[in-house]
This record gives C-alpha cells, sequence and structure tokens, in this order.
C-alpha cells in the first residue's frame, strides 16, 4: 500500500520537484519576480503523474491511472510530436498499420514510452481490421 | 377590398389555437417519436439486448456483438471499459433490480460504480429505462462524484475585446462560477482572449479554472502557455459513422486527452445525446443507448469526467417524446460511471420560458458537478457558443431558483457596488498588462465604456483588427502566464498576480487532474477529498447557514422597514381634513347615509394603499363620489377587526340606509348590507393594486345608491391576468399585520368628525 495522501501538493511537497530542479516551496512570487523562477518551472512532471495515478488506483478508477501512467510517458515529449501522433491516429492519416506500428517503436525507443506505445500498436491492428487506412481527403 | 356592410367571417378554429400559435412555446418543433429514423430518446427496437462474453480474460462479444465484428467503439469499450473482475457479478444483475438499488439510501455510491464499471452500454441503458425522472434525481443527488456541486460561465463578447472579457470574467468569478470557458467569434484572437480571462478570473478570489476553446494544437500551446488550466472540447460519438465524420478515433481522442495530463491540463470529454442524429449516422438506435456507448468510451479512455446531456444536440434531443427525461439520464448515467458530470444546460433548448426553467430543474434540483457545461454569464447576444439555456438576462431568475427550493446551484447573488468594483478593477488590471506588455494602450473613455455596459453593443473598445493584432502579440512574443503576473505586480495588482500564480502552482502536482477537481479558498475539492457521501436525510452536500444566508439575499428583498420606514406619509400635514375621534358610533337616523368604516391601522400606521394612492384622496375620492349620488356620509373607525368583510357589515349596521362602505388602509375595499351574511357582500374591490381613485369615487356613487333604493351597475376593476400577488403580496403582507396588530377586539366603531384643512 502506499502511503500517498491527498492533495499531493501537501503530502508530496518534499518529494516533487519542478522540470528544472526546484522545489514546490520555491514556487513564490518573489522568485517569479526575481526570475530565478520561470515558465519551465510550471510544467507538471513525471512523478507527480504517477503519484496522480497512484491516489487514482486506490480510488478504485483504473483507467483514469492508466490515462495518467501513459501521461507521464509524454511529459518530456515535445509538442509538435505529440501533435504528429494525433494527427497520425486521425482516420485515414495513416497509409497503412505499419506507420503507426513505426511511430510507435520510434516513442518506445526514444522515449521509453512502452505504454504509449503499446496503445498505438493497439489502434493501428483495430483500424487495420476496420479499414481505416483509407484516403479521406 | 371587403364589403364595409358585410359581417366578418366567422373563424374557421378555436381562436384559443390563433393565441397558442403566437406563444414562444410554437416557435419550438416538435419530432414524431420514430425509433427508426433515430426520433427514439429510449427503447429503439434496434437497441441490443445487453450481452457480455469473456474467454480466457478476453471480451469476445459485447451487447450481442462477436468480437470479430466489434466496431472501433465497441473495441475500446471492451479492452478498456469493462472490468473483467466486475463484469459477470454486474451483468448477472437483473436490470430493474439495479435500478432499485440507485435510489436505495443503503447502497453506497462506492458499491454502484463499481458494479457499473462492469456494465456493457446496452445494459446501463436498460438499468436507466427503469427509472422515472424523479428517481434518476434521486440517484444523481447519491451518484454524483464531488459532493460540493458548482457552476461553470461562459464568457465571450461579439467583440472579441479583451477588456469586456477582464470585466465579464471578474463578474462571473464575483457570481461564484468556479469554472469558465471562452471561444471567440475570430479564431486568431485566442490569445488575447486568453489574456482577458485569466485576469479578469483572478479578479476577487483566485482558483477559478479557465479554459480557452480553440482548435486543439492552439488550445494545447496556450495551455502550456500557463494560461488555461482545463479543457472540455474532447468530442465523442456513440456511432463509429458520426466518431469518423468527425475526424477522429476513439484512439484519437483518448490520446489527446493523454496529452492534456501529460501538460497538466484538467480535461474533460464532450458527448450528448442528439449528435450522432445530427450528423446522420444514428444506427436507428435510440439516443440514450448510443450516449451509453459515448460514456463508457470515455471511461475507457480514462478523462476524468464528461459535459454531456445534449450539448449541441439539446434542442434536437428535448423536440423528441421524453427527451428531458432522456438528457438528464444521460447525466446520471455518468455519474454512476464514477465521471465528473458537467450537465449540459449549455443551449438555449427551447424559446418557451417555461420549458428553459423546467429543463434546468433535475440538475439544479438533484445537483450535479457542475450544473451547466456553461451557463452564459453574458447577455445571449455576446455567447460566441451560441446562447445558452440561461444567459446574463436570467442569472436573477437562476439565483431565484436557488433561493426558492434550497438548493445549491453554485451561483451567488451580486451587489451593485461589488460588480462596479469587480468590474473596475479587472479593466485597470488588463490595461495595466498590456500596456506593460507592449500590447495595447487603452483608452480611459474606452475602459470606462466596458465597466458600465451591459454587453457589448454598449462599448467603445478595440475594433476586431486591433484586437488581431494584440492576440498576435501575445503569441508571437512567447508570452506567458509568468510575464502576465510580472507585470500585475508591477503595476500594484499584487492580489491578482498570486492568485495566477496559485493557479500555475497547482499544475506541477496535478491534484486538479482528479475526478471533479475545482478549486475553493485556495484548496481542491475533488471525488477525492470531498466525495459525495450521500446517504439519506441529513446527509452529503448540505447548504450551511453561511451559505444560506449569500443564496438568499436576493437583491431588494423588503422586509417591515422598507414599508413602515422612510416611505411612509403621515396621514395630516399634507392631507385635507383630520380625522378626529368624536366618540361611540350609534346608529345613524338618515335613512339614505352611506357609514364609511376604516380599519385599525387607517392613517395611523398605513398610509397610503398597495396601489400607492394616499389615504387621504381615497377617502375624499368615496365621499365625493357618495355626495355625487345625492347622499350623506358618516366616517367611523373599526377597532375589533381588519377584515374587509366585517368591517363592510359593523358598517353598514352604524349606517341609517343599511348600506356601508369598509376599507382597510391598503386599499381593499367592500360595500356591505346590514342583513347579509358577512361574505356576502354587495360589491367587492378585491384588487387593490390596480384600484384608482376613479374606482373609489364610483364605489362610494354606487353605495349611496343602494342606500336610495337603486340598482347601480356593479363597478368592475379591469384586471388583464398579471402576476398581482407575486407583485404585491409582501408589502399586502407586511401591512396587513400592521391593520391586525392595531385591533382591539374590546373596542367599539369609534365616529370620526372631519375636519376640513382646504
Amino acid at each position: 500500500m502506499s502511503d500517498i495522501s491527498y492533495p499531493v501538493t501537501d503530502s508530496a511537497a518534499d518529494k516533487l520537484s519542478t522540470a528544472t530542479g526546484k522545489k514546490l516551496s520555491d514556487l513564490t512570487l518573489e522568485n517569479v519576480l526575481a526570475g530565478t523562477v520561470t515558465a519551465a518551472d510550471f510544467s507538471i512532471t513525471r512523478e507527480a503523474l504517477l503519484l496522480q495515478a497512484e491516489v487514482a488506483r486506490l480510488a478504485s478508477r483504473r483507467s483514469l491511472a492508466e490515462n495518467f501512467e501513459r501521461a507521464s510517458e509524454l511529459v518530456g515529449v515535445p509538442n509538435e510530436t505529440i501533435f504528429e501522433i494525433y494527427e497520425l491516429l486521425r482516420p485515414g492519416r495513416a497509409a497503412s498499420a505499419e506507420a503507426l506500428k513505426e511511430r510507435a517503436q520510434h516513442m518506445r525507443n526514444v522515449y521509453g514510452a512502452n505504454r504509449i506505445a503499446a496503445f498505438l500498436e493497439e489502434a493501428a491492428a483495430a483500424y487495420e481490421r476496420r479499414s481505416l487506412f483509407r484516403r479521406r481527403y | 377590398m371587403s364589403d364595409q356592410n358585410s359581417t366578418p367571417p366567422l373563424p374557421n378554429r378555436w381562436q384559443r389555437f390563433d393565441q397558442w400559435d403566437k406563444r414562444p412555446l410554437r416557435l419550438d418543433r416538435f419530432a414524431r417519436e420514430d425509433a427508426k429514423n433515430g426520433f427514439a430518446a429510449t427503447n429503439s427496437p434496434a437497441d441490443p439486448k445487453p450481452s457480455l462474453k469473456i474467454s480466457q480474460g478476453k471480451v469476445v462479444e459485447l451487447d450481442g456483438v462477436a468480437e470479430a465484428d466489434f466496431d472501433l467503439i465497441d473495441e475500446f469499450i471492451a479492452r478498456h471499459h469493462i472490468d473483467l473482475s466486475v463484469a459477470a457479478e454486474a451483468m448477472a444483475l437483473d436490470a430493474r433490480d439495479f435500478a432499485r438499488r440507485l435510489v436505495d439510501i443503503n447502497v453506497p455510491r462506492s458499491e454502484l460504480t463499481r458494479l457499473a464499471k462492469g456494465m456493457t452500454p446496452a445494459k446501463l441503458a436498460e438499468v436507466m429505462g427503469h427509472l422515472s425522472t424523479v428517481e434518476l434525481m434521486f440517484a444523481q443527488t447519491k451518484l454524483r462524484a464531488r459532493r460540493t456541486p458548482a457552476n461553470q460561465a461562459h464568457v465571450t463578447n461579439a467583440k472579441d475585446d479583451p477588456l469586456q472579457l477582464a470585466a465579464d470574467s471578474a463578474t462571473a468569478v464575483a457570481l461564484g462560477f468556479d469554472e469558465i470557458e471562452t471561444t471567440m467569434r475570430v479564431a486568431s484572437n485566442g490569445w488575447a482572449n486568453a489574456l482577458g480571462c485569466v485576469v479578469g478570473a483572478a479578479v476577487g478570489r483566485g482558483g477559478v479554472l479557465f479554459q480557452c476553446s480553440i482548435e486543439e494544437a492552439e488550445e494545447l500551446a496556450i495551455g502550456m502557455a500557463g494560461f488555461t488550466s482545463y479543457a472540455e472540447t474532447v468530442s465523442v460519438y456513440g456511432t463509429e459513422g458520426s466518431f469518423i465524420d468527425g475526424d477522429d478515433t476513439p484512439w484519437s481522442k483518448a490520446f489527446l486527452t493523454t496529452a492534456y495530463a501529460a501538460r497538466g491540463i484538467k480535461a474533460r470529454c464532450t458527448s450528448g445525446g442528439g449528435s450522432e442524429l445530427l450528423m446522420g449516422y444514428h444506427d436507428a438506435h435510440s439516443i440514450l443507448y448510443l450516449e451509453a456507448r459515448c460514456l463508457c468510451l470515455q471511461r475507457g479512455m480514462g478523462v476524468q469526467g464528461t459535459q454531456n446531456g445534449g450539448i449541441d444536440g439539446a434542442p434536437l434531443t428535448y423536440s423528441v417524446p421524453g427527451g428531458g427525461r432522456e438528457i438528464f439520464a444521460e447525466n446520471v448515467m455518468a455519474a454512476l460511471l464514477d465521471l465528473e458530470c458537467a450537465s449540459g444546460n449549455d443551449t438555449r433548448a427551447s424559446s418557451s420560458e417555461i420549458r428553459v426553467g423546467a429543463k434546468i430543474m433535475p440538475a439544479l434540483v438533484s445537483g450535479t458537478d457542475f450544473i451547466c457545461s456553461g451557463f452564459g454569464s453574458i447577455l445571449s447576444y455576446d455567447n460566441s457558443f451560441a446562447a445558452s439555456l440561461f444567459n446574463g438576462e436570467e442569472i436573477e431568475d437562476f439565483l431565484a431558483l436557488q433561493r426558492d427550493f434550497v438548493v445549491e446551484g453554485g451561483l451567488t447573488p451580486l451587489t451593485e457596488d461589488r460588480a462596479l468594483d469587480v468590474r473596475r478593477r479587472a479593466v485597470d488590471a488588463v490595461a495595466a498588462v498590456m500596456e506593460e506588455l507592449g500590447l495595447a494602450e487603452p483608452r480611459e473613455d474606452q475602459k470606462t465604456s466596458v465597466v458600465f455596459a451591459s454587453g457589448s453593443l454598449e462599448t467603445d473598445t478595440f475594433s476586431a483588427g486591433e484586437v488581431v493584432a494584440i492576440s498576435r502579440k501575445i503569441k508571437d512574443g512567447r508570452i506567458t502566464a509568468t510575464d502576465v503576473i510580472k507585470a500585475l505586480h508591477k503595476r500594484g495588482f499584487v492580489e491578482e498576480a498570486r492568485n495566477l500564480l496559485s493557479m500555475l502552482r497547482l499544475r506541477v502536482a496535478g491534484d486538479h487532474l482528479q475526478t471533479a477537481a475545482i478549486i475553493r479558498d485556495g484548496k481542491i475539492l475533488s471525488a477525492i477529498n470531498d466525495p459525495n457521501d450521500y446517504s439519506g436525510p441529513g446527509t452529503g452536500y448540505r447548504i450551511s447557514e453561511e451559505r444560506w444566508r449569500e443564496i438568499s439575499a436576493m437583491r431588494d428583498s423588503i422586509g417591515r422597514s422598507d414599508v413602515f420606514g422612510a416611505g411612509a406619509r403621515p396621514h395630516d400635514g399634507n392631507a385635507a381634513y383630520a380625522l378626529i375621534p368624536a366618540g361611540s358610533a350609534a346608529l345613524g337616523r338618515d335613512k339614505k347615509e352611506v357609514v364609511i368604516g376604516l380599519s385599525p391601522a387607517w392613517g395611523i400606521d398605513i398610509h397610503e394603499t398597495t396601489a400607492g394612492h394616499k389615504l387621504s384622496d381615497v377617502l375624499d375620492a368615496l365621499i365625493a363620489g357618495i355626495e355625487s349620488a345625492g347622499s350623506s356620509f358618516r366616517v367611523v373607525r373599526v377597532r375589533h377587526t381588519a377584515d374587509t368583510s366585517f368591517l363592510g357589515l359593523t358598517a353598514a349596521r352604524l349606517s341609517g340606509s343599511g348600506y356601508g362602505i369598509g376599507i382597510q388602509a391598503k386599499g381593499t375595499a367592500v360595500i356591505h348590507q346590514k342583513d347579509r351574511y358577512p361574505h356576502m357582500n354587495v360589491e367587492l374591490f378585491s384588487m387593490a393594486p390596480i384600484t384608482s381613485l376613479d374606482h373609489y369615487h364610483r364605489l362610494g356613487a354606487n353605495a349611496a345608491r343602494f342606500a336610495a333604493g337603486e340598482n347601480p351597475e356593479p363597478v368592475l376593476v379591469a384586471y388583464n391576468g398579471e402576476a398581482l400577488l407575486a407583485k404585491h403580496h409582501v408589502k399586502t403582507a407586511l401591512l396587513f399585520a400592521a391593520e391586525t396588530g392595531a385591533t382591539n377586539p374590546a373596542a367599539l366603531p369609534e365616529e370620526l368628525r372631519l375636519e376640513r384643512r382646504r
């Protein structure tokens, strides 16, 4: 069992650090004004998402937890890459299942995104069975 | 040309239909039930029977469809929604038996949501089919994810004006909304909209979640810049055809949901009855069954919540027989699936104000996580999503409903001073930020016009072209929320800077990503730490005494001090006479006289009628009427009763003619005759608020004619059906309490002598 209590902001303040290695308690108005804390410090971290996944699972919300776990794999992935994948998942964008499978392998190799990869492979199989790899425009 | 001399043609229909045709209701279209063509709220013959087969830890049949024939939605539900650990138990339950558990206070919510996770869409639709509307409402009270209900505002305007967006966001915050959603007329204005709203939302109190509804990539980019904190544009559909036509799949939408979580942005999906019908891919299924598919899909995607219940399809669904119940059943089903439910009510589903008010009631009375997934806090013409069920025009109607039924709708009455304060502060703050960041230099007259404007038709502000330039500067300059914080602080908006910072801090730990999260007083409230624990009377969310004081404080409420305070005018001074007590009243000898019996508080505590006539003028009119018909009068004060009938009868029995007038200070009057039963009067003037001085004059004249043995035509006070009682009864009750308070059962009628003063 976990000792995570909610809100994580309060219970795990010392465990969590920002993308640039600062503590939650460093995110003060004074530090923002001084420029020592920047926009980059206000993004969610992989660790936080995994903690939230744990909280969700303890509350019997398995699918929500799984989404947070998938999301934890995307934290370091650039927006452009995320939108390329999203575009590829839309109907008729990929020409074949191979395109999606290749992208899955890429996510696995480059980002260690195993859950995302499995999700893309699952989509590839479903799209193939339902003939989604057809031109829409 | 018609012949002037011919009689008009007879109408060919009962004229009531002509009147009905002119009612706002008749602007609504009503659809015939027609399941084959998709017009069935529930129970289409094409809806499958619930079924589930599991083999080797895998779903191999879902609602009558074998695995090999699964469409994309079936497959996603089979793989991600169906909880195999509970599916066999859940599917074996009798649907009616399970429906009864939904309204059983002894079965906890957690047990119901546990079982629902093993149910197929057809099973869930079957369960819902067993519940009446009132049972659905009860189930919703139990099943809502968060204990505390809340509400969400649309903040938009027809000019995409950032000054007005700031003012209206601050107003929405002051009204109590926990989420603000914006969109724009011109897509490229997204960044300026976001700036206006986020600054306005930081005025007054922190913690209001904000979203900017726009194309996905732009929405995510605006979110990453720190402006937005939630998204609800992830639409899903209940048929494969609609989904693909909408240019998405369950996997693409699920991936988008994951992307929002990866950026620390709260997300909910959108679904809602009627969308498949509108898009032409309904597969002849009922609206409720298709929504069940949408909701199972959403739960499988791992999104924390949904905005559902009609949404854009609400007017269509509301047109179908049983549509109102179906729309609410969608909300209950979402809650049963353990999803945060923002219960639609964001589309004007009817032109009938009665149907609008009725439609909100199930969600408002039972309580959902967000009563509206977009209450138009601005005027309807400024609503860039199209008019909501309730808009700026009707905010006070909604406040009245909360107060009438002692229900939590998430809104708080706004005082005039508070409204101007927050609007001025928000406009000054966003103008300061725009100046600091080199975006624009708002003029004082522009700012002032926005502060006082109810809607964009009244503002003198930026042109659309200027807003495009502002938006581009924010985007191209890569301005982030931290830049806004610095600008706010530099210009002295320290509290607003802190509030905005608190929203940014949220996303590092992501507590607001959990089911049904909102922020109140800087603290997260979600289904985790504010779970709905309703289990019957005295449990669950209860309106606290403090909250009740807020809800009940309707603007312009009146009390005793308003009726008897500065407004009361003394009878003496400007009156034409004084009423001088002249001993016990005796039976008159004049066979033609009319006695006027005044009520106990007449001219003492009360000095004008509910119609606003001075009592001296009323008495003058009565006397002039009596004299105009050739009779004489006497005036007595009755102290033993304040009831009109007994006032009149007392006067009649003192009258030499046997006819008297009884009149209360609030203006209600009667002509009476001494031999009649108390409540069998001669003429009654019960509608004091619309009784004129001329009516009192004619009343006096008629009483005199009765005294002279004539049978005059009764005086009728024309009434056109308005809600007189709602308008006047508060004041009437307060006034009448003064009358009854002034009675003395032992006191005998007293003769009054009129001393003329002019």
